[in-house]
């Protein structure tokens, strides 16, 4: 199957342009975050397509992108959970917050995703925002002091196709929204 | 002692409108673009360095040194890389700072950009911070459209590019070869130095690589000078700082303070004191990798010359702060967790050693552990101390030797209980 191709190669070919010419290989990250937004995870078919764009092999692409944690390189669900429990977070309840993830999203500890494929969690190292600990993002958009009552709600929320309000900026509906916005091609707009 | 300054910084924190560019101008934004290109690049530097700007990004580098390092004369670009990569746990700063008023931090960047004939500066922002590259992304254009950034910066006919890229959740990256290596599409890894970054960094040209909000210090230093910048802070740390303050505080958040400010002053009177009117016990004065102090150290100035005097370091200046019923070896086991899973993988010390403290740790806090454990604990944390490829391992070494140097009693008894003297005291205190 071939991801780049149609409106996503010229996405793509955007991409390639902000950086020199001779220095290409620079895109390989918004370009991961692209086939993130295409496929809601980043295939093989994807690395293999970058490899390609940027004349690196396959196993260069897959270096990049199994070193970083915002690409998933396994499958997810719609929505990506993610829950910071770091010190700061810890400190403020974060780790009962964490558990209330699993059990509302109903993804097992260790699964990559819920049954119903609309939740990955992740546990997080510290989301820059230690101020309102404990922090959590929802399709990387932050959610401010969230108590284990509230990541109830912003689950059952989302399960009902209700996209909850961010704590600062606009929300992104999915994984793959807040990928395509990740890859610098999304208009956003204002909260 | 009662904490009275003028912000600089912050000033503008209450005026929403700043963050748009007519707000901020209208606040005498871009005066300080406009003075620099008015001067030679060697006055540029040379203001910056009387100012005795330090890097505010932890190592706390003399920032106008580093833009002096710079080789003009090697025929290749030289190139500006802005580190938000702001991730150093308990951190926020930068965050709050770029929310609040974006130009300030591009226009800094466009200083440094002329202050070493840069062409194109590339601005690095975790990808967690997707919202703030939203607003940075916003300011850029602005400026652009204003012609303060482009081919023809306000009107004199020096090129400035700015190329935001977003990073993808990977703490090494604020490591400044890492997030060069990065930004080239390679795996976030240290490079071996020399060559330094300022002769060879991004793509193997000069590269001066700043923090958020060193470089949001500039544009004032140009337009009030070195002296003024100096009216605040110590002798040796001039100027103002960010603090964060998080954990078992009343009013965690980040606070701007006079370096040189004892922490008494920030626990007290901006965090509002230790939560609940519980007693201190220990904190970090810069973040989870610098070495953590106790109730002792209240009165601790919180400057670069004073936290090296007590043992520790000025770091980001994020203040962590645990109270009395939190358990060292459990805080201690997160924050070394933290470092096994950030290991880049490069060096053995960093990625052997953090996950067997880990393993120690987990088997401390959990009830399992062993006379024996305590010494291997101090074996791993001078092992892992300055014997790593970069410093991402003295953190986790930090970590390991304060919390055992401050409190051995509690690693002890740990050890004596077999299993966490606090864990069934919080349980109740969370229930009820």
């Amino acid at each position: 199957m071939t991801v780049f191709e149609g409106p996503v190669r010229s996405d793509a070919d955007s991409i390639l342009a902000r950086y020199p010419e001779a220095h290409r290989r620079s895109a390989v990250m918004p370009l991961l975050y692209l086939a993130q937004s295409v496929e809601g995870s980043v295939t093989r078919d994807a690395l293999r397509e970058i490899g390609a764009l940027l004349g690196i092999t396959t196993a260069e692409v897959e270096g990049v992108a199994s070193f970083y944690t915002m690409f998933r390189l396994r499958p997810t669900g719609t929505h990506v959970i993610s829950v910071c429990t770091n010190l700061a977070c810890k400190l403020r309840g974060a780790e009962a917050v964490f558990e209330e993830a699993h059990e509302a999203s109903g993804v097992a500890h260790g699964a990559e995703l819920s049954d119903d494929g609309l939740f990955t969690v992740h546990e997080e190292e510290c989301l820059g925002v230690c101020d309102f600990a404990p922090a959590v993002q929802i399709n990387f958009c932050n959610h401010d002091n969230v108590t284990p009552e509230r990541m109830r709600e912003l689950v059952a929320g989302l399960r009902a196709g209700e996209v909850p309000s961010p704590a600062r900026g606009p929300a992104f509906d999915s994984f793959r929204a807040a990928s395509r916005a990740l890859a610098g091609l999304e208009e956003v707009p204002s909260a | 002692m009662s904490l009275r300054f003028e912000p600089r910084l912050t000033r503008d924190w209450d005026d929403p409108s700043v963050i748009g560019l007519e707000g901020y101008v209208a606040k005498g934004g871009y005066q300080g673009l406009s003075k620099a290109l008015a001067m030679t690049d060697a006055d540029i530097v040379e203001v910056v360095k009387s100012s005795g700007l330090r890097g505010r990004g932890g190592a706390g580098f003399p920032a106008g040194m580093k833009w002096g390092f710079v080789p003009r004369d090697t025929g290749k670009p030289t190139y500006v890389v802005v580190n938000f990569d702001e991730s150093e746990p308990g951190t926020c700063n930068n965050r709050e700072l770029v929310e609040r008023d974006p130009h300030r931090l591009l226009e800094g960047m466009a200083i440094a950009a002329l202050a070493i004939g840069c062409e194109t500066a590339y601005l690095y922002v975790r990808g967690e911070y997707l919202w703030q590259s939203v607003v940075l992304e916003r300011a850029i254009t602005e400026a652009y459209a204003a012609g303060h950034l482009g081919p023809d910066v306000q009107g004199s006919g020096k090129r400035i590019d700015a190329v935001l890229h977003r990073g993808a959740g990977a703490y090494i990256c604020g490591e400044e070869t890492a997030l060069l290596n990065s930004l080239e599409g390679l795996r976030g890894q240290p490079r071996l130095r020399p060559p330094f970054p300022a002769v060879e960094g991004l793509f193997a040209s000069p590269t001066v690589i700043n923090n958020v909000e060193t470089l949001m210090n500039v544009p004032d230093i140009l337009v009030r000078g070195a002296d003024w910048f100096r009216e605040l802070g110590t002798e040796k740390s001039p100027g103002t700082k960010m603090v964060t303050v998080s954990g078992k505080v009343e009013r965690p958040g980040n606070f701007e303070v006079p370096l040189g400010t004892p922490f008494r002053v920030v626990l007290e009177e901006l965090a509002g004191g230790v939560l609940g009117g519980r007693t201190l016990k220990a904190w970090t004065p810069g973040g989870s990798s610098t070495p953590m102090l106790t109730a002792g150290h209240l009165d601790v100035r919180l400057d670069y010359e004073s936290l090296a005097e007590a043992g520790s370091m000025l770091g980001t200046a994020a203040i962590m702060v645990m109270d009395e019923t939190d358990c060292v070896v459990d805080c201690a086991t997160r924050m070394v967790r933290f470092y096994a899973h950030e290991s880049c993988g490069k060096c053995t010390p960093c990625r052997e050693g953090s996950w067997w403290a880990t393993r120690v740790l987990e088997r401390l806090e959990d009830g399992q552990g062993q006379e024996a454990d305590l010494p291997i604990m101090r074996d791993l944390g001078t092992n892992l101390m300055f014997r790593a490829f970069c410093a991402l391992a003295d953190g986790t070494a930090s970590v390991i030797n304060s919390s055992l140097q401050h409190f051995p009693d509690e690693y002890e008894e740990h050890v004596r209980l077999g299993g966490c003297p606090f864990k069934v005291e919080h349980l109740e205190e969370v229930s009820a």
